[in-house]
């Protein structure tokens, strides 16, 4: 199946300063992605070429298997595309400003006001269809924003800092309807953030920019372990049974050692890369894991990680 | 032309509906009628010929009036800067440029849609007035407009469309320019005082001292001095129209600039028909047409080379 977004060699310069190094980016269809930098790493920059509003310098783009630079058009009306703060028409209601973004994508007379309807409903907003638009809070902005994303019935969505300037639980509604979008609609979704605690919650794969290029890309998991390492976690064993534990058997598990004895238990720390493993290898010995104490890898943790290294 | 219908009647319903052009307008339409109303009552009304008289009625001043003329040609471009100087980056400003440019239209329908809306409603309130002036001059002269007349009046309405037109590109222009509408609105106002009323003294004086004239310079240095100083007060729109309107709403006009006796002789004094009046006024009307193109090809082109971020 071809990929939703595809990037090769993509480089962007403005004068002498290079905005987009060289990205090479894979998107798959149906997947949630998370494009993370710090503010200036080149995420608008790229956003922008995939969507044909700026020229690549060089390399290539598809989006949805179009070229963007030459058929814009096409990639907008199968894309959506929400930018950073951005604004409705502050004295027309909510309803009005999706009607005139329905009729820009080409929507007319019915079939318009149902997508208007059904887009409303799914942000949960259609009780505030009629009040305008300049009465409505930031979050709720970004929620008619998603709105009028969705009004085209898009297969690629792409969102430009969709959470920033909003309370917490403003937050948590947007990422929700991110990723109800996702699996219930099965739309690809581009996100870029840097908020790292919004994209780690939503996103299946996220690629790190800094400073123009791609540093890492993959699962939180998979860029963890790279730039972090392999790390441990510790696991407290019980017997299985009446008898006491047969500490020799567990010995033998690979990636398991340190044993303590504590009381009836044992302690031990093992491989956080093996964990599942482990784990059915302990119960296979016929003794039970009764506290695992592991530590996932946080994004947070790789961004500060990389950042001081760099 | 996708999304240009849609755009220009958002726009215009925009500006029908705007407060600000709801003033502009009402002070327009005060200042026309009062001039023709007194017009009316002027002494110098029954100097002209009967087939002319409701042209008359918009060059003749009346009382303490200035012309109807004279209000158009100052009123005309404070209109046209007032729906134009704010049209993108207000948008830009508010965050709605982005919302726009990407949905799937063309860039061009944007600025074109704007345009013409904004025309639409000058064309709406010029040609409004000069109805209610032509109903004027049924109940109060008792004449109706002839054939010719109301055609005079449709080239001169042309002409002030082209004018419009300028100041409204120009205003456009600026606002693509200028990322303040405050900066805008005032580089407009600038240039319109300028070559509404500095021209006069800036062409003098370069006239002056270009070709000096005293009491007993040769008439043909006094010629020459005449056709710099016209000249360079032809750079000016407002010189452009007011030359236009002298000829075409008076059959009796036939030569501009200065004259001498000899060119009258053999004259006979009878009015022109609207065919010649045209070769008379015509390059004034190219030049007008070419400086609109010039500045809305300017501005079009500006806005399509501008990178929208958000």
């Amino acid at each position: 199946m071809e990929k939703a977004v595809e990037t090769r060699e993509l480089t962007r310069r403005y004068g002498v300063f290079t905005a987009v190094d060289r990205l090479d980016l894979d998107i798959r269809r149906g997947e949630v992605f998370g494009l993370l930098g710090p503010n200036g790493a080149g995420k608008t920059t790229t956003i922008l070429m995939l969507l044909g509003m700026t020229e690549p310098s060089s390399g290539t783009v598809r989006v949805l298997g179009l070229d963007p630079a030459r058929d814009s058009l096409k990639v907008k009306a199968r894309t959506g595309y929400l930018a950073e703060n951005v604004e409705f028409y502050e004295d027309l209601t909510a309803r009005e400003n999706l009607a005139y973004l329905a009729e820009l994508n080409g929507l007319k007379g019915g079939a318009a006001d149902r997508a208007v309807r059904e887009a409303l409903e799914t942000v949960e907003m259609a009780e505030r269809a009629d009040s305008p638009a300049g009465t409505f809070s930031k979050g709720m902005r970004q929620r008619l924003g998603l709105a009028s994303v969705l009004l085209k019935k898009p297969e690629l969505v792409i969102l430009d800092e969709p959470t920033s300037g909003i309370d917490p639980e403003g937050v948590e509604k947007i990422l929700s309807l991110i990723r109800r979008m996702a699996e219930e609609s099965g739309i690809t979704v581009l996100l870029s953030s840097h908020m790292l605690h919004s994209v780690q919650k939503v996103c299946d794969r996220v690629g790190i920019m800094f400073k123009s290029s791609m540093i890492a890309c993959g699962t939180i998991g998979e860029i963890g372990r790279s730039i972090l390492g392999e790390r441990g976690g510790t696991i407290r064993i019980a017997s299985g049974g009446p008898g006491p534990i047969d500490g020799e058997k567990l010995g033998k598990i690979k990636g398991l050692k340190d044993f303590r004895r504590t009381g009836d238990t044992m302690t031990a720390s093992f491989d956080e890369q093996d964990r599942s493993r482990i784990i059915r290898e302990i119960i296979e010995c016929g003794c039970l894991p009764v506290e695992i104490r592991g530590t996932d890898y946080s994004l947070e943790e790789i961004y500060l990680r990389y950042f001081r290294e760099v | 032309m996708t999304g240009l219908t849609t755009i220009f009647r958002k726009e215009l319903a925009d500006h029908l509906g705007s407060r600000r052009i709801a003033v502009i307008g009402a002070i327009i339409i005060l200042a026309s009628l009062s001039a023709v109303l007194s017009a009316v009552e002027s002494p110098g009304l029954a100097q002209h010929e009967r087939e002319s008289l409701f042209l008359s009625l918009l060059t003749e001043r009346g009382g303490n009036l200035p012309s109807f003329l004279f209000f158009v040609t100052f009123l005309v471009p404070l209109l046209g800067i007032l729906l134009g100087f704010d049209a993108i980056n207000a948008e830009r400003q508010r965050g709605t440029l982005s919302l726009l440019v990407s949905q799937p239209i063309y860039r061009d329908s944007l600025i074109n849609g704007k345009f013409l809306a904004s025309l639409a409603t000058v064309s709406l309130m010029l040609g409004g007035i000069l109805a209610l002036i032509g109903g004027i001059s049924m109940a109060r002269l008792g004449i109706v407009p002839s054939g010719t007349e109301v055609l005079r009046a449709l080239v001169f309405f042309g002409a002030a469309m082209l004018y419009a037109a300028f100041w409204l590109s120009l205003a456009i222009l600026f606002s693509v320019l200028f990322d303040r509408t405050s900066t805008s609105a005032l580089a407009a106002l600038a240039l319109w005082i300028f070559l509404a009323f500095f021209i006069q003294l800036v062409a003098g004086m370069v006239a002056d001292h270009v070709v000096p004239v005293g009491r007993d310079t040769p008439a043909d240095e006094l010629i020459r001095h005449e056709n710099l100083r016209i000249g360079l007060m032809r750079l000016s729109p407002a010189y452009l129209l007011q030359e236009v309107s002298l000829v075409v709403l008076n059959p009796s006009v036939r030569i501009l600039g200065p004259l001498e006796t000899s060119r009258l002789q053999g004259v006979i004094p009878s009015a022109l028909d609207l065919g010649q009046s045209l070769m008379v006024i015509w390059p004034q009307l190219t030049v007008l047409a070419a400086l609109s193109v010039l500045c809305f090809g300017a501005s079009y082109i500006a806005f399509m080379r501008r990178e929208i971020r958000s």
